[in-house]
């Protein structure tokens, strides 16, 4: 996998884990992707559960994800086909989440103002690069330890492969 | 040098000592979780491990919908108590027995030196006993319960200094929503907040724990202070209570356990606040960094209230909406939630739910009640909520288009009185109490 290509949907900061998937269905909507991505973003932006595609990415402020522990918060857009989330800075609960269920999220604050929704960006994992209009945005790499975990697919993946 | 938290993290990975950015594998002595347990099981079913590693480490409580609102959450129930027979967990408490972060402190399953991985945010709560404790997520949990070990890096710790003493009406959890609204909701993102200084000793067992439970606001990933004589008293108490067995034992292995941080350890950042100059604060909707004083938003009409949650539903919390709430009567509808079954029980003593009930006061079965708006008092479109909770995000709960203020259980019951949010005194203020 060396570039992939990626339509943004942009949104600001301290975007919450209520708005990105309700407290109300946390017992009751868990395991169906379907129901997952239906519910997706539902009270920050009714219209992304309905149009977003496999492959798009976020691109947000700081703090993304903050509130709540709730994995569905990353589950609903894993549903949903989100490729990967870029934010100035993520909540440390939510980055966790993300790592420990194979959602790529990647602190990147220097690219989030220069994109809007609906633009194209290009993704390099190995060079750590992000690439949009003309110009490179580099990003820190995960820890070796961690990135371990994020290669085999999330924490589950990882403990299985080990034992 | 170490910061307790370094000294906490040391001891949980078996390492002399450790460094803020270092990642860590840690064998917590705690592993919580509530109803997302069932959750977490069907997650553990993915990995070949049958059995947990450490079932004795594992506590568990039903508390976030209890008693069952639907059909659906009491299988979940079912499920869970299915799981907890199955596996032979001990430390399982029952739905009404109050709210996790409550009952494992009172049960006395957390303690000094000790490191705790919950799965739920407000897990700093924990720190208020010397301990280390944060939340993480449900895989995290199901892969804990398996191999009994995570990874964690070391935080940067960031130093508050407690001066002095708090003014009358004023609490910590004016205090906290202060120091929000100042350092915002990722003040302490990814680190360590420790509190320290001759203010804490001022501060009753209470009110520390919503020092440490509100933490989980400004993103920190564990929050502590170092157990003090108060601390000790408040443990030997509530755990003759609670274990009259062997509450001695138990107090003999947390003064083993107990850690503290050396004076001359390295901080990324220090703060210092006096007390008395905090002001009664609200956060405003829809963000708990949305801090104003009071003052500033007095005489805007409320619907209802809200006292409970793991921040401020604890005895002194109900104490101090019934010294409101007696012979008044409320205008508002006024919801009160004890943390605990034995809040619940003192509260009853002392005769707070009797005069909360007579001002007209709603009382529930101890647990989180609405504060994730599941059940018991969720809000309607357009209602708007002064409520002494730890989160006020649009839809927590319930509806997205009602309103949350958040603010110290005495504003709570007097805004209720009143019918619009009110500073307390205005309230009882050179009237008799009986008018
Ligand atoms: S009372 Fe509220 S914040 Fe506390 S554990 Fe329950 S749902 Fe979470």
């Amino acid at each position: 996998m060396a570039r992939t290509r990626h339509r943004v949907w942009k949104y600001g900061d301290s975007v919450n884990t209520d708005v990105i998937f309700p407290g109300k269905y946390t017992y009751t909507v868990d395991h169906d992707p379907a129901a997952l991505a239906r519910h997706a973003l539902e009270d920050l932006d009714p219209g992304f559960a309905g149009s977003v595609e496999i492959g798009d990415v976020i691109v947000a402020g700081r703090n993304w994800g903050n509130g709540s522990s709730r994995e569905q918060a990353v589950t609903c857009l894993l549903a949903a086909g989100v490729h990967a989330v870029i934010a100035k800075s993520f909540a440390r609960i939510y980055y966790r989440n993300a790592i420990n269920s194979g959602l790529l999220v990647i602190e990147c604050p220097e690219i989030v103002d220069q994109v809007d929704s609906g633009d194209m960006i290009e993704l390099d994992m190995e060079a750590a690069e992000i690439r949009c209009g003309g110009r490179r945005y580099p990003f820190p790499q995960l820890p070796e330890q961690v990135r371990e975990i994020v290669e085999a697919g999330g924490i589950i993946a990882y403990v299985k492969k080990r034992s | 040098m170490q910061t307790l938290t370094e000294k906490l993290l040391a001891r949980a990975s078996s390492r002399g000592r450790v460094k803020p950015g270092e990642i860590v594998v840690v064998e917590p002595d705690v592993v919580l979780s509530h109803d997302n347990t069932a959750a977490i099981s069907a997650i553990f079913q993915q990995l070949p491990h049958e059995r947990l590693r450490y079932p004795e480490r594992l506590a568990i409580t039903l508390d976030h919908a209890v008693p069952p609102p639907t059909a659906r959450h009491a299988r979940n129930h079912a499920r869970i108590r299915e799981f907890v027979r199955e596996q032979g967990i001990g430390n399982f408490f029952e739905a009404g027995r109050g709210i996790c972060h409550q009952v494992l402190c009172e049960e006395g399953i957390v303690g000094p030196g000790m490191t705790l991985l919950g799965a739920d945010s407000h897990s700093t709560h924990y720190g208020w006993l010397g301990a280390f404790s944060a939340g993480i997520g449900r895989s995290e949990v199901a892969a804990l319960w398996a191999t009994g070990q995570l990874w964690l890096r070391v935080p940067e710790s960031i130093r508050i200094t407690l001066a002095g003493k708090l003014s009358t009406g004023v609490t910590v959890k004016d205090l906290t929503i202060g120091m929000i609204g100042r350092l915002s909701s990722d003040g302490a993102n990814y680190m360590a907040v420790e509190f320290e200084g001759d203010g804490i000793a001022n501060l009753s067992p209470d009110s520390r724990a919503v020092l440490t439970n509100m933490m989980a606001e400004m993103g920190a990933k564990n929050a502590c202070m170092a157990p003090d004589a108060a601390t000790w008293r408040w443990l030997a108490e509530t755990l003759s209570r609670t274990r009259p067995h062997d509450h001695k034992e138990r107090l003999d292995v947390f003064r083993a356990l107990a850690l503290y941080p050396d004076s001359a350890a390295d901080y990324a950042a220090s703060h210092h606040i006096e007390l008395d100059e905090i002001e009664p604060m609200v956060s405003c909707p829809d963000a708990v960094e949305n801090a104003l004083p009071l003052s500033a938003v007095a005489r805007t009409p409320v619907d209802l209230g809200f006292i409970g949650t793991c921040t401020n539903g604890r005895l002194e919390d109900i104490a101090a909406a019934a010294d409101i709430a007696r012979g008044r009567r409320l205008r508002k509808r006024l919801l009160v939630i004890p943390a605990s079954s034995l809040v619940l029980r003192d509260a009853a003593e002392a005769g707070y739910i009797a005069d909360l009930i007579d001002a007209g006061a709603t009382i529930g079965t101890p647990g989180c009640g609405p504060c994730m708006g599941v059940h018991l008092g969720v809000l309607a479109p357009g209602e708007v909520c002064i409520s002494s909770a730890n989160r006020n995000f649009r839809g927590r709960m319930g509806e997205p288009e009602a309103e949350i203020y958040l603010s110290n259980p005495a504003v709570v019951a007097a805004s209720c009185v009143a019918g619009y949010l009110v500073h307390p005194a205005d309230v009882t203020g050179g009237r008799p109490a009986a008018s």
